[in-house]
């Protein structure tokens, strides 16, 4: 396979080496002349010294037979081009980026882009993890008084099991929706709540104390 | 007409003043508060600092319900995907982005977005003073169709604008 990575940096870097050793054809772009020739000294003559966004030396470099561009910069816009290149202007089957803002995701797909990787997508995912969901969520404020807040129903939470009309929902405080499976439904008084149920209420922050302990029960820190 | 421009260069801010002192509406953002000393005291717009590659700052700017959107930064790629926004989030119609690669401006003029190059403009306007033939490629180069959605209207044909 012919593989075109675009950004020397230390991703495009270990990614060209690793792709050498399983024996495929790589070839590098790197714009500084500087770090190219770092590079190109322990792989070979593989890496051009030339900037990958550019669409003369991206066709020099042969993007136009290339299986798959890599686009690995450190800039999301120049990841994004050079992918768009590739596809439209050279053809190219498959494109991957690097995306760093999380919130380009969506446009990059939208735009074309076949995979994306987000390290800071990944971080955050792992980082998420391991927080603990015993508190409630804000969602967002309808006015100055009343919250959109979201439960989420976790092992040992006191609405597992049962209905909106057992539970001891605060006053002024009201259960509309719940997320199952990511499809949400309007929430009637006789709806079963699971383990795993994201449950949305709008209310005021007097409620929240009761709210809680009704959802989510005590935590364990507690 | 509202009019945002991201990028307070020399050109971005002549035409930010220009079309303010032409009574339009006039947005203009720049990643630096210090781009905003090219503006002069009578500019009546708005100067928002903020990455106009970034949606939010662009809806924060007030971008949404804007008639042209112009993408004129120092880097081909940071327009090309500001215009890319304007267009896809924000639904702007009329977007132009200066795009220097020739090869680059030709490109993104059939993914759909009016191209500007400025390597192809002056390089003809030197050509024209050494009584040269042009270099036949257009500066302006109009948005052809938007390359991942049905056209809805008749598509722009792909013979250069007159100069604006």
């Amino acid at each position: 396979m012919f593989v075109l990575v675009v950004g020397g940096g230390k991703v495009g870097y270990y990614l060209t080496k690793e792709l050498v050793e399983s024996g495929h054809e790589v070839v590098l772009m790197e714009k500084d002349r500087t770090r190219a020739s770092q590079i190109a000294d322990e792989v070979g003559s593989i890496v051009v010294a030339h900037d990958g966004c550019e669409g003369k030396y991206l066709g020099e470099a042969g993007a136009n037979r290339a299986d798959i561009v890599a686009a690995v910069t450190g800039d999301d816009e120049d990841n994004l081009v050079i992918c768009q290149m590739a596809k439209h202007h050279f053809d190219v089957p498959r494109t991957i980026a690097r995306v760093n803002n999380p919130k380009n995701e969506e446009l990059f797909r939208h735009l074309g882009v076949d995979e994306l990787i987000s390290p800071t997508r990944m971080v955050l995912g792992s980082i998420e993890q391991d927080i603990p969901v015993h508190e409630l969520l804000h969602l967002g404020a309808i006015d100055s008084e009343l919250e959109i807040i979201e439960a989420h129903l976790q092992d040992g939470s006191p609405a597992a099991g049962r209905t909106p009309a057992d539970l001891q929902i605060p006053e002024g405080c009201s259960l509309f929706a719940v997320v199952r499976d990511g499809v949400a439904t309007p929430l009637r008084s006789d709806s079963v709540l699971a383990v795993g149920d994201k449950v949305i209420a709008i209310g005021g922050a007097d409620c929240e104390a009761g709210l809680r302990a009704q959802l989510i029960g005590a935590s364990p820190a507690e | 007409m509202k009019i945002v421009i991201v990028g307070c260069g020399r050109v971005g801010a002549v035409l930010a003043e220009g079309l303010d002192a032409a009574g339009h509406e006039v947005i203009v953002v720049d990643i630096s508060t210090r781009a905003f000393e090219r503006l002069s005291e009578e500019f009546k717009g708005q100067a928002v600092r903020g990455d106009g590659t970034d949606e939010d700052t662009l809806r924060r700017a007030g971008a949404v319900g804007a008639d042209v959107f112009l993408a004129l930064t120092e880097g081909d790629n940071r327009n090309v995907m500001a215009a890319q926004v304007a267009v896809e989030n924000l639904g702007i119609e009329q977007v132009l982005a200066k795009i220097n690669d020739p090869v680059r401006a030709a490109a993104y003029a059939e993914l759909g977005i009016t191209t500007i190059c400025r390597t192809t403009m002056l390089s003809d306007a030197i050509l024209a003073f050494l009584h040269h033939q042009p270099s036949g490629m257009p500066a302006v180069i109009a948005a052809v169709a938007p390359h991942h959605e049905p056209v809805a209207n008749a598509a722009v044909g792909p013979a250069a604008e007159g100069g604006a």
